[in-house]
């Protein structure tokens, strides 16, 4: 087990510069998931710290080593690839024991080793099997197993479950996450599913086009995005934002471009007459109060409901626990809870309110 | 007697023609002609050559194995045969290892990649007799150019006699053929290098591997099925050239060079007889047929390429 350091990392590829100075700080065994949009850098990064790819600039540390120039079998490291990258040629067994054999390991103790990560992994009775005649998630299980057995510093992922299917992409979520908890390794991993991201990390590093958008636990970001893009990225359905700025004479009131008033209780150091961003999660509205919404439609789940309405001319979407009757076009009181409003700026996109 | 209505049959051919197997036998029947007269008949006639004592000019009589035997006691045919598996076997080794070098080379992140890889191909797209030729110029034993910048260099007094001494001859040919196969072996390994995932490599590097462990542990044990492909047909152009060796020593000095190939024109058709020629091409038979049996063997789908994706 190994800290992990990004000291204002950045990586070229020609002239073209795709991460612009990243820093992260991971404690040891902690289970770090870098989520954002397709490109924003997420492989880069994780195959920066692999040593697959070169460092343009800025430090990368393992523990307290700088590794900038250490060979990647240097690095004491074990990656899950997307594509699983099992040897074809040799079986589940070797395949596992690969690096351990070519430590000159023997084969008793090979054995012994990889069997209890088999055991683990529920792979003992596919141990003499190739690659080609496993399913998706077995695959999945033996590159988990290949980085398991030889015990590195800090595991890597990069997008370990894209190819699986909805419901085994659940199932090994919960594995490797009670992987994490046992073996307690220092993990990195990489996922453009927010939903991933949110149950399985203990830190969550936002990244948008080659720049770390806010680092946190899952639910400081859910609860206190720093800028509009982690907003918007962080939660399923997404966070409403209507556009707007605070009423002049009452900073409680954001007015909106549509002359709607909402309220809101900690608008911080925001100055009315800016234009401001109003965001509110679908769940911090209740049914009954003054504010008006049409109906558009209404999805019950079953748990919950889900209503697209128009607030003004502004699309958003709410989430009730109570069932609901209403219809296309029908008009809908609610009450925001003011506690729970976002205030960004609209250029910057920064956070304004506490 | 009761009646038997008897239900009328129906002429032959018509049911023959209904028939799916006789059907297909009639689509069969011209591909099977034009085989039988473009690639039976001439390897028929030549194995029934090898039995007769035909000479140019003068049909043969049968004289059943007298030609092998006569073969069998002549110690320029077994000069031959031993040249042939010499050429073969070294020029073949040669042109792998120096081919998977390039094909790893060329496989590599390079400037000008695909500049390189037009390059390589040179030597495969010009005709064998054009390179034969310049070969020719470049082994001359006074205008050598390689005599000539050793001797610049200081290196050797007088010209290398390249074509004229006999183990200088057969390194000699066997290097024109190494140039000349290289590219096939090249191109073709390079484009089974390019089927492996480069994952793969990353995986090793990081499991642990140094280059050299990645070369022999994931690489090259991928590479075996391209391998055994390329081997079969470098191993089978080699065992029967005729155009280097024809124009660059005409199987001299004094047989050195004489491939069965050669020396199964050279009786045959200045030496005038026929049957004998044949009969040693015939004898290359044999050996082919060990490098087919042994490509078949090593083309089998080894046991981690079968199952489903
Ligand atoms: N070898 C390369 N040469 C040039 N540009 C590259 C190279 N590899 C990646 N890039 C660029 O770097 C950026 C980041 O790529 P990266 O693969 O890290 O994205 P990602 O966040 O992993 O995306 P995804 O979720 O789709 O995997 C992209 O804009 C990509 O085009
Ligand atoms: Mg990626």
């Amino acid at each position: 087990m190994a800290s992990v350091t990004f000291r204002d990392v950045r990586k070229a590829f020609g002239s073209v510069e795709v991460l612009h100075g990243v820093s992260i700080d991971i404690e040891e065994g902690q289970f770090v998931v870098l989520v954002g949009p397709s490109g924003c850098g997420k492989s880069t990064l994780l195959r920066m710290l692999a040593g697959l790819e070169h460092i343009t600039a800025g430090e990368i540390l393992i523990g307290d080593r700088v590794v900038n120039t250490l060979p990647p079998k240097e690095r004491d490291i074990a990656m899950v690839f997307q594509n699983y990258a099992l040897y074809p040629h040799i079986t589940v067994a070797e395949n596992m024991g690969f690096s351990l054999k070519l430590k000159g390991v023997s084969k008793k103790e090979i054995e012994s080793l990889v069997s209890p990560a088999a055991e683990m992994l529920g792979l003992s009775h596919l141990l003499d099997r190739y690659p080609r005649q496993l399913s998706g998630g077995q695959r999945q299980r033996v590159a988990m197993g290949r980085a398991i057995v030889r015990k590195p510093q800090v595991f890597l992922f990069d997008e370990p479950l894209s190819n699986l299917d909805a419901k085994l992409r659940v199932s090994m979520r919960t594995e490797i996450k009670n992987l994490h908890q046992r073996l307690k390794t220092t993990t990195v991993y990489v996922t453009h599913d927010q939903i991933e991201a949110m149950t399985m990390a203990d830190k969550i590093v936002v990244m948008h086009d080659g720049i770390v958008a806010q680092v946190g636990a899952p639910l400081d970001l859910y609860d206190r995005p720093e800028n509009l893009f982690v907003a918007g990225f962080i939660g399923s359905p997404a966070m409403n934002m209507v556009t707007g700025t605070l009423d002049a004479n009452d900073r409680n009131i954001f007015v909106t471009g549509d002359g709607e008033r909402l309220p809101i209780a900690e608008p911080g150091d925001a100055e009315p007459g800016r234009e401001m961003i109003y965001g509110v999660r679908p769940e911090h509205f209740q049914l009954g109060g003054d504010t008006t919404l049409r109906v558009e439609v209404v999805e019950p789940t079953g748990s919950e409901t889900h209503v697209v309405a128009f607030l003004g001319e502004t699309e958003i979407v709410c989430v009730f626990r109570e069932r609901i009757s209403a219809g296309p076009g029908d008009e809908l009181k609610v009450t925001i809870d003011a506690g729970s409003v976002h205030l960004f700026d609209a250029k910057e996109g920064d956070r304004l309110s506490v | 007697m009761t009646d038997v209505p008897l239900t009328p049959r129906r002429p032959l051919l018509a049911r023959f023609l209904e028939s799916r197997n006789g059907l297909g036998l009639l689509f069969m029947l011209p591909a099977a002609v034009f085989l039988l007269c473009f690639l039976t008949y001439p390897l028929g006639l030549g194995v029934w050559l090898g039995f007769t004592d035909t000479r140019i000019g003068r049909t043969g009589e049968f004289i059943g194995l007298e030609n092998y035997i006569w073969l069998f006691d002549d110690p320029i045919f077994w000069l031959s045969v031993y040249n042939t598996i010499l050429y073969t076997v070294v020029a073949s080794v040669l042109k792998f290892g120096l081919g998977l070098w390039l094909a790893l080379i060329l496989n590599e992140h390079l400037p000008f990649k695909t500049f390189f890889r037009a390059i390589i191909l040179l030597p495969w797209v010009v005709p064998t007799v054009l390179s034969a030729l310049a070969f020719w110029w470049i082994y001359d034993s006074q205008f050598s150019i390689i005599s000539w910048v050793l001797m610049q260099w200081g290196l050797i007094d007088t010209p290398i006699n390249f074509l004229g001494q006999p183990n200088h001859a057969r390194a000699s040919v066997i290097a024109a053929n190494v140039w000349r196969g290289i590219p096939f072996v090249a191109i073709s390994l390079l484009a089974g290098l390019q089927t492996i995932p480069q994952s793969l490599n990353e995986a090793a590097a990081l499991d642990g591997a140094t280059s050299w462990q990645r070369f022999t542990k994931v690489t090259l044990p991928l590479l075996t099925p391209i391998i055994a492909v390329v081997m079969t047909f470098s191993v089978l152009f080699t065992f029967t050239d005729f155009q280097l060796i024809y124009v660059l020593t005409r199987g001299g000095p004094v047989n050195a060079t004489h491939l069965m190939a050669t020396l199964s024109f050279q009786r045959a058709i200045p030496g005038g007889q026929l049957g004998e020629g044949a009969a040693i091409a015939v004898a290359m038979i044999p050996f082919l047929l060990a490098a087919i049996l042994f490509s078949f063997f090593g083309l089998q789908r080894r046991r981690w390429q079968q199952g489903n994706d």
